[in-house]
């Protein structure tokens, strides 16, 4: 079972791991590991980045790696909490593959999270002239 | 050394009706470098979603594109009833793939049409789209709509696909293969095609798979990934059907991976008639309770991504969509650079971009006043809707 390969691999490194059905399984990691996780999970599981999810929690943000693996059409949900609201940083993965260039770069955008480590943080979506400090995907974002 | 120029294709772009904006470095006749810039057409959908209702949700999200209409919500309801823990009935899952199936036949035919557009072979472009008719006008026939046919429901499916239409769906198939067999036989055969298409816009294993691309473009390069397979959903895993790869990674692979997955389709498409019966065509949804859920599709351009969350409210708290044209358009980064500028026009389109074609139209007279209203166009649409009918003996 590769489920319990990757639970033993990062034995120590994830908080609340939860099967919910067999082709889903969550858990949580701490923000300073993704680097390390997310080269395990490609480099030794060929898992795919499928895209990221960030949510706008009410004292957090998290993030959502939606780790693909399509060999037996799993997806491992790794979730990384960022408490620092203020200044939210974490990690970027775009030294490790290129898929993650584009939904950081939204991510960046959207909800105000820096992403250490881009090497083109710019918006992708928005339009240049876009209101500093004004993110649309965050919970108090006032549509003026 | 000859001097390094700008070349801009977009925002309106020349061929294809979708703005985004390529900045085309050259060195004479070389492309060395590309610049993406996309957002001329962002909606925000996946903030509206978080202010509708979660059935309204899957109308919003059926128009994030007009071609695969049917992916997005049909991702959306799986991501949901994998919330729920639940399943659609068996009849609901069958018309869910004769719709998801046809929907990839249409769409494949029409970037096949363009495809020979673009690379000025105007009569593959006529031929395809002749051959797509039918099956908008089986569309319409099904669910009164050529685009958008709002079929899919949170739980199962909101119409039934009548008896009577069955020999309709199996003949308009069967008259459609000998006309796929000529398109295989005109990619395979063909010289303007073969020269303009092989060994042009590579896509190598190695960096598709740091791309993360999905569907046709990462199958054509060896990329043996189909979510239809690998998290099967419906009846995918009950019938026979094969996921089609090449190696080659250039767009004449990307042309036959997509050409010979129409054959699957259709084969797909009467299995399903063969095989489905009578009974119920949704379960009941009343709330919605807290928790997450994910789903996953293959649209006609690959993996399409729907995670929502949910506080137990009539709303969901984050709907996180994921086409798959956001993986595979950066994939030009590294397919364009090298080759000629005449090939960038068509390996920019070999990913399949997706386009957002519902247009509108509105005609004027000389004075200014509208030759017909909305409510004019709406009748006119439901005349077209009967007049097929007839023509098929409804």
């Amino acid at each position: 079972m590769i489920k319990d390969e990757v639970k033993n691999l990062l034995a120590g490194k994830i908080k609340n791991w939860e099967v919910k059905n067999p082709k889903r399984v969550y858990f949580e990691i701490d923000k300073s590991d993704i680097k390390e996780i997310s080269r395990k999970l490609y480099k030794d599981f060929n898992m795919r980045l499928s895209t990221i999810t960030g949510i706008d929690n009410e004292n957090s943000f998290e993030l959502i790696y939606h780790f693909g693996l399509d060999k037996t059409g799993e997806i491992f949900n790794m979730r990384a909490f960022i408490l620092d609201k203020n200044n939210p940083e974490i990690d970027s993965l775009t030294n490790l593959f290129k898929a993650s260039d584009w939904v950081e770069r939204e991510i960046h955008e959207l909800l105000g999270i820096n992403f250490k480590g881009h090497p083109n943080l710019k918006h992708l979506l928005l339009d240049n002239d876009w209101p500093k400090n004004s993110y649309p995907l965050r919970k108090d974002y006032k549509n003026e | 050394m000859s001097e390094k120029k700008v070349i801009p294709i977009g925002p309106y772009h020349p061929l294809q009706e979708e703005p985004e904006f390529f900045r085309l470095i050259v060195e004479g006749e070389r492309v060395t470098e590309l610049e993406i810039e996309i957002g001329y057409n962002h909606r925000g959908i996946e903030k509206i979603a978080e202010s509708k209702h979660w059935d309204q949700v899957t109308f919003a999200v059926e128009r994030i594109c007009g071609i695969c209409s049917s992916s997005h919500p049909f991702a959306y309801c799986l991501a949901v009833e994998d919330l729920l823990g639940i399943n659609a009935p068996e009849r609901a899952n069958y018309i869910r793939m004769i719709i998801d199936e046809l929907q990839r036949l249409h769409s494949h035919l029409l970037w096949l049409g363009l495809a020979g557009h673009f690379i000025g072979y105007n009569t593959v472009w006529m031929w395809a789209w002749k051959a797509r008719e039918p099956i908008l006008d089986l569309f319409e026939l099904i669910c009164g709509n050529r685009q958008n046919y709002a079929m899919l429901k949170i739980g199962g499916v909101r119409r039934d696909i009548k008896e009577e239409t069955y020999p309709v769906i199996k003949k308009t198939i069967k008259e459609l293969y000998p006309v796929l067999d000529m398109f295989k036989k005109v990619v395979n055969d063909d010289p303007v095609i073969g020269k303009r298409t092989r060994g042009v816009g590579i896509l190598k294993k190695e960096e598709g798979v740091s791309l993360g691309v999905v569907g046709p473009t990462a199958r054509a390069s060896a990329i043996d990934v189909d979510v239809r397979r690998d998290d099967a959903y419906a009846f995918y895993n009950d019938i026979n059907w094969s996921v089609i790869t090449m190696e080659e990674g250039d767009i004449y692979a990307k042309i036959i991976v997509r050409v010979l997955e129409m054959f699957e389709s259709c084969s797909i498409i009467e299995q399903c008639l063969t095989r489905i019966s009578k009974g119920p065509i949704e379960v009941e949804v009343r709330d919605i309770p807290e928790g997450e859920g994910i789903g996953r599709v293959e649209a006609p351009r690959g993996e399409c991504f729907h995670y929502v969350r949910s506080d137990g409210t009539n709303r969901p708290v984050r709907h996180k969509i994921r086409a798959p044209s956001f993986v595979n358009v950066p994939s030009n980064i590294v397919t364009v650079p090298g080759y000629t500028i005449s090939d960038a026009a068509l390996t920019l389109a070999a990913v399949d971009p997706c386009y957002c074609c519902t247009e509108r139209c509105a005609a004027f007279t000389k004075t200014g006043q509208k030759v017909f209203t909305g409510e004019d166009l709406v009748k006119l649409s439901i005349e077209k809707t009967e007049k097929i009918k007839k023509e098929y003996g409804f």
